[in-house]
């Protein structure tokens, strides 16, 4: 593991800032039960961030972060957009790509790992807003899904351009109007997921981030399936509250009303058969794992 | 045209190649001189991910308190880490530590007047030296474990720990001979 090597050299420590020695002391890299949990127990992998108060994506950020099975041996690849404010402050593995291109990133990168670092597990997460994803890297996205490259493409949906002033985007709601999109959206919601089953993708989720421990459960399971199987995807909607016309405490509701099974973000959710088969059997491990702990527990008491 | 880098045993100050030996004369005078003489440690070593990561961190830490025991009142000697190469503007605290994507705001915060760095990768060294020189007049050094840098006044290459205990040998043998720029108007760094 190169959780070894997140050590910081004993005569050089005292002058560390504090965030890199609580980083080394209580972070959990390489624990493997870790999830959102964990989040006021320990030393999270976000250390402050600059989004707008209250921002949803603040909160998918941090339960995202914290479900990572493997941070330590994570590249995430981010893409232009209110995401690429928050990498400067995100302690694990990250790189930026031109606007779009995150998917042709990840791809090489993905493949460049499993050539350089044979025996070892290293996973690639995508984590680009709904201009990058849906609109200026469609083509991208689309053709690593089609190849079956092996990463979780996550797209913070947040139905528009938010930190350029509120254009249209694809993943726009029909009829929307935005501050510079004063028409109204013209035409329907792009359906991603749909289409992301049909290219290819074993693992897709549309969500909101209103309940971490969902966050959790799916971002796993994104995870370990694009590591063994192929391409997942999730798209989490982190609506802007700003764009919509909303209070900073007000993101958390906004998110609860558009999950209702009538509305836009009822959860969905698509599973290939040989995904299925392995989260059956990640569940039975996780069974036997839980069995032997207990066992080994009453044998103690 | 541009400046050579240095064939090994070699360094160059201000882009002219001389004998490493004149180098460690000339590093220790200007740290010896300097109102705030800095090292800028980076991730290569204030990371232990290997042994000699660890060594050299020794090392460094060697050369910073001997600099501590040779410089004249006034001076003040630091030791800034430059712990990763996130671009954490404008959050970063000068006071703590220093960043390769504006590494002018460490150096005008604290007054440093002469730097060394040493243990960063060499596309950041370069970017953040680049801008020290554009934007400030601290002297710059750079202990380069590759082939030295043409963007530091002076570069010594093939880094190592002997090199850099070498360098505190020289600090402590010019000790007393050199005259700090304590009452200079120009010193420390300006923009």
């Amino acid at each position: 593991m190169s959780k070894e090597r997140i050590k910081i050299s004993e005569d050089l420590y005292d002058i560390m800032p504090s965030d890199y020695q609580d980083l080394v002391k209580s972070a959990t890299y390489g624990k493997e039960d870790r999830g959102w949990k964990d989040i006021g127990n320990s030393k999270e992998l976000i250390e402050q961030h600059s989004l707008c108060a209250g921002c949803p994506e603040s909160m998918a950020f941090r339960y995202i972060l914290a479900s990572l099975p493997n941070p330590e041996d994570t590249v995430m690849v981010g893409s232009t957009g209110c995401t690429s404010l928050v990498f400067p402050m995100v302690a694990v593995h990250n790189i930026h790509s031109l606007f779009g291109n995150q998917n042709a990133i990840a791809s090489g990168l993905k493949r460049a790992l499993s050539v350089r670092f044979p025996g070892r597990t290293k996973d690639v997460v995508v984590l680009a807003g709904d201009g990058a994803t849906v609109d200026i890297g469609l083509d991208m996205t689309l053709q690593a899904w089609f190849r079956q490259e092996k990463f979780t493409t996550i797209c913070f949906d947040n139905e528009l351009y938010a930190n350029t002033g509120g254009q249209e985007s694809g993943l726009m709601q029909k009829g929307f109007v935005a501050k510079m999109a004063p028409v109204g959206k013209l035409f329907d919601k792009v359906r991603l997921p749909e289409i992301a089953r049909e290219s290819g993708c074993h693992y897709v989720v549309q969500c909101t981030v209103s309940k971490p421990s969902l966050i959790e459960k799916v971002v796993r399971n994104a995870v370990m399936i694009s590591r063994e199987i192929g391409p997942t995807y999730l798209q989490l909607y982190t609506p802007c509250i700003l764009e919509i016309g909303k209070n900073s405490m007000e993101g958390l509701q906004e998110m609860r009303d558009s999950e209702k099974p009538t509305e836009r973000f009822a959860y969905k959710e698509y599973i290939s058969e040989p995904a299925k088969q392995l989260l059956a059997e990640m569940a039975a491990k996780d069974k036997e794992k839980k069995a032997a702990a207990k066992q080994l527990a009453s044998q103690g008491a | 045209m541009g400046i050579c880098l240095p064939n090994p045993g070699e360094a160059h100050i201000n882009g002219v190649i001389v004998p490493e030996e004149k180098a460690y004369e000339e590093a220790a005078k200007q740290f010896l001189m300097a109102k705030v003489p800095t090292i800028f440690p980076g991730p290569l070593v204030l990371w232990a991910w290997n042994e000699k990561a660890a060594k050299k961190a020794t090392a460094i830490r060697h050369l910073y308190n001997t600099l501590k025991e040779c410089v004249q009142p006034g001076q003040t000697p630091m030791l800034i880490p430059m712990p990763d190469y996130r671009p954490k503007y404008p959050k970063i605290n000068p006071e703590v530590e220093i960043n390769p994507n504006h590494p002018n705001l460490t150096i005008w915060h604290n007054k440093i007047d002469c730097c060394m760095f040493v243990g960063v990768h060499c596309h950041q060294a370069n970017l953040a030296l680049k801008i020290i020189r554009g934007g400030t007049s601290c002297y710059t050094v750079a202990m380069c474990a590759q082939a030295g840098h043409e963007d530091a006044m002076l570069s010594f290459r093939d880094a190592s720990v002997e090199k850099i205990m070498k360098l505190a040998e020289w600090v402590r043998k010019l000790k007393g001979t050199v005259q700090p720029r304590l009452t200079s108007a120009k010193s420390g760094a300006s923009n």
